[in-house]
């Protein structure tokens, strides 16, 4: 019987007691394509890094066989010694540097002395011929754009003999026919007898692209089939398929009048040809849970940046608040008109991690506590933010404890303890559960009911479908910068989502 | 026990044991001299005018940034002062307004290229380092400015009348364990786990201890001299600005993390600006003990003082990362430096050892702290 190229078999990888993989198998021989499909965070990149030796041999259970040996390397320079190359989503190249410097970055021709100048320069040419870029070697990268920078990327994996290429995302900031160029390119490397990894998002090109599909949902391996006969549909149902349990508590409350209005939100980074978020208007009424979808780039996050002045490139939108406009250009007005965020990245924009529990609430609202020439009165402070901890349930020995050596959960229960002492009228949630557990999650939900029954209104960001689905009262769905659907959470289903946040074409809307 | 115990409470004791270490190693070496009343008079002396710079110095650390401009400015404003003192013989007082006056405008100057126009800050104070010694040569001619007025002198030169300079120290001391019970009260009004009594008031004890005995000494030369009464109220003012008020929590806040303190909607542009202004007002009070104290303004005066200050905060636990950092740690670097100095010069150390010394002392300190906290 043929050997396969790579066979991974039963892998199984856990992060502090949870498991992220639950024994994923995969298979694939030379001039294959394996396209692996499922929600964000369902397990696709940990298998990556498992694969390409982020994750060392040992540090999961479970065997890789390539070429028929097992794999057993300690960082990513073994296995690219294999042959085994992954290109991320965030490219990797030095951006001042040239082409050619960045194809023989560590792997330069000649003595330490002497570079061998010629050779390098053929081999570069030789190389962008064969990813058919039309560029000199000397262009230096910042030059190109991102779908070029892409395949410059290919090139350099094609100069260290690669085997098995893995492309994580490749497509989600490329134009239509930088996408047709790269999509090209990649079957004519299966034609040279390469095998490919492909991690996306878009169904169309994976079907186009793969002679097998993987779904692997929470860590579990779902099946993989043979691109043969098979759907779109068929993957979003694989991708999506777990039932509704009770993890959402639900519970009425009253919607009001509108409350905030936003009118042809568009934001976009200085020099960037495509825009983040584009002409996207809505409404929010006082007591509602606003949900919004879509996948990773879709413009969910810059949005809500944008109503909270944290945007870092060029933002406009005609904001009403209450009826009255409101121009919103840092932070400290949106809190000042009642607007306060929870941050996606908790890390880098959430905690000061040195800082005391405390002490990261009060942050915001330092000055409600202090005299003309700012001292804190800390009885004032000390009694709200006991009262806090005790409202939110932050689980932690003391407030004097340095919030980094608190769980995730209540770290993010601390944040949003500090949004709300600011009083706000509107809350915006970015990805409030990611890498939270069960329980600190529900605890966050019930909150959430609890606030909106007080009046406030919130908006909630999520890439958990059943998450929108459970909590919100309506949903709005992003792709590609623009709003594409809006939907009542009655008769809401996954599928609808993933339907409109994935495929192009979408007449549901 | 031990894992009770914080790592800026390890870090004191690492200090207070190594100043001890080098007091006990000195006093051996010169039979006593190191400890005699006169000697300790003039070490702490000494130590004036880098702790006060490192009171400033310590404050832009903790926000993450540097200032290099610190030795060249102090050498500028001291210049100032002497030129308006023997130039055109100024009232003291204005003379004193005028230049911490002049320091928080530098320093303003600093902070707002560093945190609205966004060049780093090791590139605008070296700049200003260069600048500023440039204004100082130009205004002088390059020559000393002299002799000052014997009012001026008051300020680096004078001592403290023995029955004042006692009853601020004796108020002190009561101050001391007044806050001390008051913040236990506190604490165990929130709930909040107290350290035990015996471990508060034994630290309460050993700092009164150490002032009265202090105070005891210099007694018994000839008095408490006026910039250490200067420092010492400037370092009462710095420590209850960085722990008390909200201005100093901002600081620890975008040390800690900037962008995180900007999505809580702090001001941190202003913030960051008034830390260079702050500290440029200590520049200032430094750079009027130093004229006072050479009874003139020399173009040379502050040379490369800034290492002395930038060293004096990290001896004493301030990480160059920001957020962490502390006035009493610094003022403790300054006189672990001072006293090195003073020790190696009794015993006649040429000065090429003396500096291979304090560089090796400072890498030492830094190594300790990098290592501590990696076995955490």
């Amino acid at each position: 019987m043929k050997q396969p190229l790579l066979d991974m078999r039963g892998i199984i990888k856990s992060f502090s007691g949870v498991r992220a993989l639950n024994g994923v198998s995969i298979q694939l021989d030379p001039g294959e394509a394996l396209s692996i499909c499922g929600e964000n965070g369902s397990g696709k990149s940990t298998l990556m890094k498992v694969l390409s030796g982020v994750w060392p041999f040992g540090s999961y259970e479970g065997e890789i066989y390539f070429e028929g040996n097992l794999v057993k390397a300690s960082s990513i320079r073994d296995t690219e010694a294999l042959g085994i190359v992954i290109i991320h989503q965030e490219l990797a190249l030095v951006k001042e540097m040239t082409v050619l410097e960045n194809i023989f970055l560590g792997n330069e021709l000649g003595t330490f002395a002497r570079l061998n100048d010629e050779e390098m320069h053929r081999r570069t040419a030789e190389l962008l011929a064969r990813v058919k870029l039309d560029i000199l070697p000397d262009t230096p990268i910042r030059e190109l754009g991102v779908g070029q920078q892409q395949l410059v990327e290919i090139a350099k994996a094609l100069n260290k003999n690669v085997k098995l290429l893995i492309l994580d995302e490749p497509t989600s900031s490329l134009t239509t026919t930088e996408i047709e160029i790269l999509l090209n390119i990649v079957s004519e490397l299966k034609q040279q007898g390469i095998a490919c990894i492909y991690i996306s998002h878009k169904l169309e090109e994976v079907l186009a692209l793969s002679n097998w599909v993987t779904v692997i949902r929470d860590g579990d391996h779902i099946d993989t089939r043979s691109v043969e006969n098979l759907t779109q549909n068929d993957i979003i149902s694989m991708m999506v398929g777990r039932e509704l349990d009770e993890l959402f508590p639900r519970e009425e409350h009253e919607i009001g009048d509108i409350v905030l209005k936003v009118k042809h939100a568009t934001a976009k980074q200085a020099g960037a040809s495509r825009a983040q978020v584009e002409d996207v208007s809505f409404e929010l009424r006082q007591g509602e849970i606003l949900g919004i979808a879509g996948l990773i780039g879709s413009g969910r996050t810059e949005l809500m940046q944008c109503l909270y002045g944290s945007y870092d490139g060029n933002y406009e939108a005609e904001v009403e608040l209450h009826g009255e406009s409101l121009a919103i250009r840092s932070q400290r007005t949106a809190l000042e008109a009642g607007i306060a965020m929870v941050p996606e990245d908790r890390k880098r924009h959430g905690i000061v991690p040195i800082m005391s529990v405390g002490r990261n609430i009060t942050l915001s609202v330092l000055s409600q506590y202090s005299s003309w020439f700012g001292a804190i009165n800390e009885d004032q402070e000390s009694q709200d933010i006991d009262n806090y901890i005790a409202q939110l349930k932050v689980k932690t020995a003391s407030s004097e404890l340095s919030i980094k050596n608190l769980s995730g959960g209540n770290q993010q229960k601390a944040i949003i303890a500090k949004c709300l002492l600011t009083h706000p009228k509107i809350l915006i949630l970015d990805e409030p559960t990611r890498g939270i557990d069960v329980g600190a999650k529900y605890e966050i939900y019930k909150l959430m009911f609890a606030l909106v029954k007080q009046g406030m209104s919130i908006i909630m960001v999520s890439s958990e479908l059943s998450e929108v689905i459970g909590i919100s009262d309506r949903v709005l769905v992003m792709h590609e910068g623009r709003l594409k659907g809006q939907f009542d959470h009655q008769g809401l289903t996954q599928e609808m989502i993933m339907n409109c946040a994935i495929k192009e074409d979408t007449t549901n809307v | 026990m031990f894992k009770t115990i914080k790592t800026s409470q390890l870090q004191l004791f690492a200090m207070l044991a190594a100043m001890l270490l080098i007091v006990v190693f000195f006093s051996f070496a010169t039979d006593g001299a190191f400890v005699s009343p006169r000697n300790i008079s003039n070490l702490i002396r000494q130590t004036a005018i880098v702790g006060v710079l490192a009171i400033g110095m310590v404050f832009v650390i903790i926000s993450a940034e540097i200032d290099l401009s610190v030795g060249s400015m102090m050498g500028l404003l001291g210049g100032v002062a002497a030129i308006l003192d023997v130039w055109f013989h100024f009232p003291i007082m204005l003379t004193v307004l005028i230049t911490v006056a002049a320091g928080l405008v530098l320093g303003l100057f600093n902070g707002w290229w560093v945190a609205y126009q966004k060049v780093p800050s090791f590139i605008v104070t070296l700049a200003g380092m260069l600048a500023f010694r440039g204004i100082l040569v130009g205004l002088t001619d390059g020559a000393t400015v002299a002799p000052t007025s014997s009012s001026l002198a008051i300020v680096g030169q004078s001592y403290i009348p023995s029955g004042w300079g006692i009853s601020v120290v004796s108020l002190l001391c009561l101050g001391l364990v007044a806050k001390v019970y008051a913040r236990r009260k506190a604490r165990q009004k929130h709930g909040v786990e107290n350290q035990s009594a015996k471990f508060e008031y034994a630290k309460a004890t050993i700092a009164v201890a150490v002032l009265m005995g202090l105070l005891f000494i210099l007694e018994s030369y000839r008095g408490i001299p006026t910039p250490i009464l200067i420092m010492g109220g400037l370092i009462l003012i710095a420590t209850y600005v960085a722990k008390r008020t909200s201005f100093g929590r901002r600081i620890y806040a975008i040390g800690g993390n900037i962008e995180a303190t900007r999505m809580s909607g702090v001001n941190v542009e202003r913030t960051k600006m008034l830390v260079f202004g702050f500290n440029g007002m200590m520049v200032a009070v430094a750079a009027l003990i130093l004229t006072s104290r050479l009874g003139a303004g020399s173009p040379a005066a502050g040379n490369m003082a800034e290492l002395d200050a930038i060293a004096a905060c990290v001896i004493g636990g301030a990480s160059l990362a920001g957020g962490v950092g502390a006035v009493f740690g610094a003022i403790m670097g300054a006189l672990i430096m001072a006293s090195l100095d003073n020790g190696m010069s009794m015993l006649d150390v040429p000065t090429f050892w003396q500096l291979i010394v304090k560089g090796m002392i400072l890498l030492l300190a830094v190594w300790l702290d990098v290592k501590t906290k990696k076995s955490q």
